[in-house]
């Protein structure tokens, strides 16, 4: 049942021009982004390989593009998210899903999962980049993978944050600024963190950009993967709640 | 006699904050039966209707579809009703047939016969011209058929339809009307609408909501009796003296209205049209008008709500 749902909300993003859209922009963007370090690695390329242990291809190529990929998607997230219940609550379709034997649950985790096969897509796409790096040289692909599985986590909250705000509006622009808006606070949450106040270490454990960033380097923190579950389990039951109030209480 | 009883509902009660929607309304509905639920705009038939289907959680009552309660096991209770909300439901960017399988596995109908459920009832409502064509552009009345197309998909036993017919041209009404009729002989069926001929056209029972208050219960033919009440309307050109008139058998009073017009009332089961009519052509009274007086439903509103609070109940299967 969570299939059927999940199969229908991939098959209708790609159904309007916005996922494609927003796919080839994407796309565009990283490509020119992956294309400068590459560059810009040939350049230092003679002079790093004097150094004894230098910072090779992975570090200076394939970080830099994951870490740019992640803004790029804090900013596309939203537009992918918001109509996602909002829609269907605005054109009263939600109705169908409601009287069907489908439980709340399944209805939430049928459209996440939806939106993450989206982005497990995009993320296939991105990740054929690095690969083509094969042909010439090598890979950690230790790293390459932790960056990988890091982006995938980020993804996951972002989802799981916009599929909550997209249940409380029947609005899908509402639901995409606030959307943006919760995203890039917990982006940029531990930027108050930097100063020397108490609250400074939830600020900062808070922060989804810290997370990622030690992923991204490598190191394969268990803290980190259970920072980002944690936001997707939240997130889904508050969505999971939402719904079930339409029901309940007007 | 043995009926099945599909729809148990139960002294539901519905708040909207502290608006009361819905008031200890219960009802039941048998095998074979096709209900019309009747009532003025906001009178709480939606709310009703979205109570019995699990789209709104009742302040307080029950409802159990074929004997399964629907807030303890909404699942298995869901899957036993096909319901097409006041505004249809329907994806857009999909195609009829899209949106029809899609529907189908949504209410587990097993993959092999889903092909079969989607085929029969496009044929029913009628889709199969439009089945490859975008639901965004189809009429309204085409879009009116696909949410009832999606109703009856899994042949469930109790199909709730609130306002069907709205939209639509007469020409469609009329096949939808002979459509539920046809339904209602496999399924029971729950219909909301606040058009009396539509009740009157494909209904065997009738409930009459006002105010959240369920304020009429019963056949089709003892409302049909009602809304005939005990008056005529007679109109004539040369009228005799109202006593002449108060001598006809039958006949218990007379208003006289404007127009040359009476409304003439006579005891029940007694008519004296015919009499009236014969001492008209025998007296010269030059009759133009002669006609049994049907209320409006408003009438029968403002009779059911003013002189009898309480329900008014002769229903025989409860």
């Amino acid at each position: 049942m969570i299939t059927t749902i999940a199969a229908r909300e991939l098959k209708s993003l790609f159904l309007s021009p916005l996922a494609w859209s927003i796919l080839a922009v994407v796309m565009f963007i990283l490509a020119y982004l992956f294309l400068a370090s590459v560059d810009a690695y040939l350049t230092v390329q003679g002079q790093l390989a004097g150094i004894e242990g230098s910072p090779g291809a992975t570090d200076i190529i394939v970080a830099p593009l994951l870490a740019d990929a992640a803004i790029i998607l804090l900013l596309v997230t939203p537009l992918i998210t918001m109509r996602i219940l909002s829609d269907e609550r605005r054109n009263r379709t939600l109705s169908l899903l409601y009287s069907a034997p489908v439980s709340m649950t399944d209805i939430v985790l049928g459209k996440y999962l939806g939106i993450l096969s989206f982005f497990l897509i995009l993320l296939a796409l991105l990740t054929l980049m690095p690969l083509s790096l094969l042909l010439g040289t090598a890979l950690d692909l230790g790293k390459l993978a932790s960056g990988l599985i890091g982006l995938t986590l980020l993804l996951a909250a972002f989802s799981a944050i916009g599929l909550y705000m997209s249940s409380l509006t029947a609005q899908p622009t509402i639901a995409a600024v606030s959307t943006f808006g919760l995203l890039l606070l917990l982006w940029i949450i531990d930027w108050a963190g930097n100063s020397q106040n108490e609250a400074s270490g939830l600020f900062s454990y808070l922060s989804m950009l810290r997370h990622y960033q030690s992923l991204l380097k490598g190191v394969f923190n268990s803290t980190d993967v259970v920072f980002y579950l944690l936001i997707v389990i939240t997130f889904l039951t508050l969505s999971i709640h939402r719904l079930d109030a339409d029901r309940l209480s007007h | 006699m043995e009926t099945e009883v599909l729809v148990q509902a139960e002294r539901l009660t519905r708040y909207y904050d502290r608006n009361c929607a819905v008031r200890n309304v219960s009802f039941q509905l048998n095998k074979g039966d096709v209900l019309g639920f009747l009532g003025p705009n906001g009178a709480g038939k939606s709310t009703t209707m979205q109570m019995i289907t699990g789209n709104l959680a009742p302040s307080a009552g029950k409802v159990s579809i074929e004997g399964v309660d629907l807030l303890d096991s909404p699942k298995k209770a869901k899957g036993n009703i096909g319901y097409l909300p006041e505004t249809p439901p329907l994806y857009r960017d999909y195609t009829v047939d899209e949106f029809l399988y899609y529907c189908a596995r949504l209410h587990r109908v097993p993959r092999n016969r889903i092909r079969g459920a989607v085929g029969t009832a496009q044929e029913r409502c009628g889709l199969d011209s439009v089945r490859d064509r975008l639901i965004g552009n189809l009429s309204k009345g085409f879009q009116q058929r696909v949410g009832i197309a999606q109703a009856i998909l899994h042949s469930p036993p109790v199909v709730i339809l609130d306002e069907p017919t709205v939209g639509l041209d007469p020409i469609q009404i009329r096949e939808i009307r002979t459509l539920i009729r046809e339904l209602g002989r496999e399924h029971g069926i729950i219909l909301s609408t606040h058009i009396l001929p539509e009740v009157q056209a494909t209904c065997n029972r009738v409930q009459i909501i006002n105010q959240g208050c369920l304020v009429y219960s019963d056949t089709t033919e003892c409302l049909e009796q009602q809304l005939h009440g005990n008056t005529l309307i007679a109109a004539f050109n040369a009228p005799p003296s109202l006593d002449e008139i108060s001598a006809i058998p039958g006949v218990t009073g007379i208003d006289q209205l404007p127009d040359q017009r009476l409304r003439i009332h006579y005891e029940n089961g007694r008519n004296p049209a015919e009499t009236i009519a014969e001492e008209a052509v025998a007296g010269h009274w030059r009759i133009f008008e002669l006609s049994p007086e049907r209320r409006s439903l408003e009438q029968i509103f403002i009779e059911l709500t003013c002189s009898e609070p309480a329900m008014h109940s002769k229903d025989t299967t409860r």
